[in-house]
């Protein structure tokens, strides 16, 4: 019984057709949340089943798909999903960020340069930015419709007056190409300066609430801030203790438990490209 | 033979010979042009649908419409319905207002009432496909906005009459409003709603 019971890329075409008009909708309307009628995938939501939804609406027998988690490819979350488009979609796969057609990820964005041609699908927890301020979905779609942002910048600006800074490190609010204010998904802020006028398309897919967004290629993308409080990205006063790489993003890694710690990579293929020097490194 | 066996017949061809994958690279060519207005794309597939106007109309179809998405057709025959259940599932609608897809034909006019969306839900509009003759000649434009680095140009001829009037209404309403795909036979360009038309001196 080697026949598969599946359609290719496991959706179902009418649900693809479904997914794919929501896409086009969310290029023409760059930050705007497109509803979808999202669909069961044999995994948990957590797992980013929005992301895995979008990429299966998108990709093709050509395409060579990369996925990662926190950066890395390695993890059990990203391991997963790339097997299960290899046996799905039958697609080739890669680690490489300049060898792939199709990126999903989960909370980052590579740190090499993406080029144009290239798929960015982030997997997205809680789309709507306004809702920490609004639980109504009622209610921030008509703040979106008036673009009234202004509780947004409250906010903001209680922060600076609490913490003498945007406090926000995740998931920090951008505004896409000045109109709709969009959740860049729980990315590092270490990584909105990459989102904007990329050469890439960026598409975001989230499951549990039903939700597709997209910012085009060469599109501007403005992390919120003030003329007095400009965004400020995260720095690293020392570079990966493994490759020695600068102006890349960092995680901290407990190495005993006497308080010795080290900070390496969090793209994990791009440390090992610059160990290795194999493979495109930035 | 009795019309409605024609009718079938016409029905049963020109679609997709392989829906899964032609429809998989239909859709990355339409994205594409969607992402980046004012490119211009050329689809492979050789099909036809009675009463659109070239296997650019008929792609597009056959990659975006179901039973979800009633097409409106300016003089649509109804060969065309037959063709569009058959290979879609869609419907045909004679009220623009209910289309989710609007097809034009060469030289054919815009209609008014096409859905628009709305402020909370400005997703909620009609695509309209509209036939020209060809790209690279005619009227030029310069185009800017969102999937366009810095500005581009294109040059369309045998654009709608109305057209440049429809453009800048239509931008008016931002984020509502039509998103607009250019087809030539084979030829593809998407004009999305956010897209600025600059009119191009010489
Ligand atoms: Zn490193």
């Amino acid at each position: 019984m080697n026949a598969a019971t599946y359609n290719f890329a496991y959706l179902d075409e009418q649900t693809k057709r479904m997914i794919r008009r929501a896409i086009l909708k969310a290029l023409a309307i760059p930050g705007y949340q497109v509803p979808f009628a999202a669909r069961e995938m044999p995994m948990p939501y957590g797992w980013g089943t929005g992301g895995v939804q979008v990429t299966a609406a998108v990709i093709g027998p050509g395409d060579v798909l990369k996925v990662i988690d926190q950066g890395a490819d390695d993890t059990t979350n990203a391991v997963s999903i790339r097997a299960f488009f290899r046996k799905v979609a039958g697609v080739a796969t890669t680690t490489h960020t300049a060898e792939a057609t199709v990126i999903q990820t989960r909370h980052r964005i590579p740190e090499y340069p993406l080029k144009e041609g290239q798929i960015l699908v982030y997997q997205v927890p809680i789309p709507e930015p306004l809702r920490f301020l609004e639980p109504r979905e009622t209610e921030t779609r008509v703040m979106h419709g008036l673009e009234d942002y202004g509780l947004m910048h409250v906010k903001l600006y209680e922060d600076i007056a609490h913490h003498g800074r945007i406090a926000t490190a995740y998931a920090y609010p951008v505004k896409v190409a000045g109109r709709y204010v969009m959740d860049p998904s729980p990315i590092p802020k270490f990584d909105n300066p990459k989102m904007t006028m990329s050469p890439a398309l960026q598409l975001f897919g989230a499951g549990r609430e039903k939700r597709i967004y997209a910012v085009p290629p060469y599109t501007e993308v403005k992390s919120l801030d003030f003329e007095d409080h400009p965004f400020e990205v995260q720095t690293f006063n020392e570079p990966c203790a493994l490759c020695g790489a600068r102006n890349v993003y960092l995680d901290e890694v407990v190495l005993d438990d006497r308080g010795g710690r080290m900070f390496v990579c969090s793209d994990t293929d791009n440390c090992e490209s610059r160990r290795t020097g194999t493979g495109a490194q930035s | 033979m009795p019309q409605t066996m024609s009718l079938l017949d016409a029905s049963l061809d020109g679609g997709f010979g392989q829906p899964v994958f032609e429809a998989q690279a239909a859709f990355r060519l339409l994205m594409d042009a969607m992402a980046r207005p004012g490119s211009r794309h050329r689809v492979d597939a050789d099909v036809a649908a009675p009463g659109l106007s070239g296997p650019a109309q008929a792609t597009l179809a056959l990659t975006l419409c179901d039973a979800d998405t009633p097409v409106w057709c300016d003089d649509a025959p109804p060969a065309l319905g037959a063709w569009l259940a058959f290979h879609t599932g869609a419907s045909l609608t004679a009220a623009p207002g209910e289309a989710a897809f609007a097809f034009v034909g060469l030289g054919g006019a815009v209609p008014d009432d096409l859905p628009l969306g709305s402020q909370d839900y400005p997703d909620r509009s009609a695509t309209l496909v509209i036939e020209v003759r060809g790209f690279g000649e005619g009227e030029r434009f310069r185009l800017a906005g969102p999937g366009i680095d810095g500005s581009c140009d294109l040059a369309v001829d045998g654009l709608p009459e109305d057209f440049a009037a429809f453009r800048a209404a239509n931008r008016a309403l931002f984020p509502r409003g039509l998103d607009v795909v250019l087809t030539a036979g084979r030829e593809i360009v998407a004009l999305p709603r956010s897209t600025h038309f600059i009119p191009s001196e010489g």
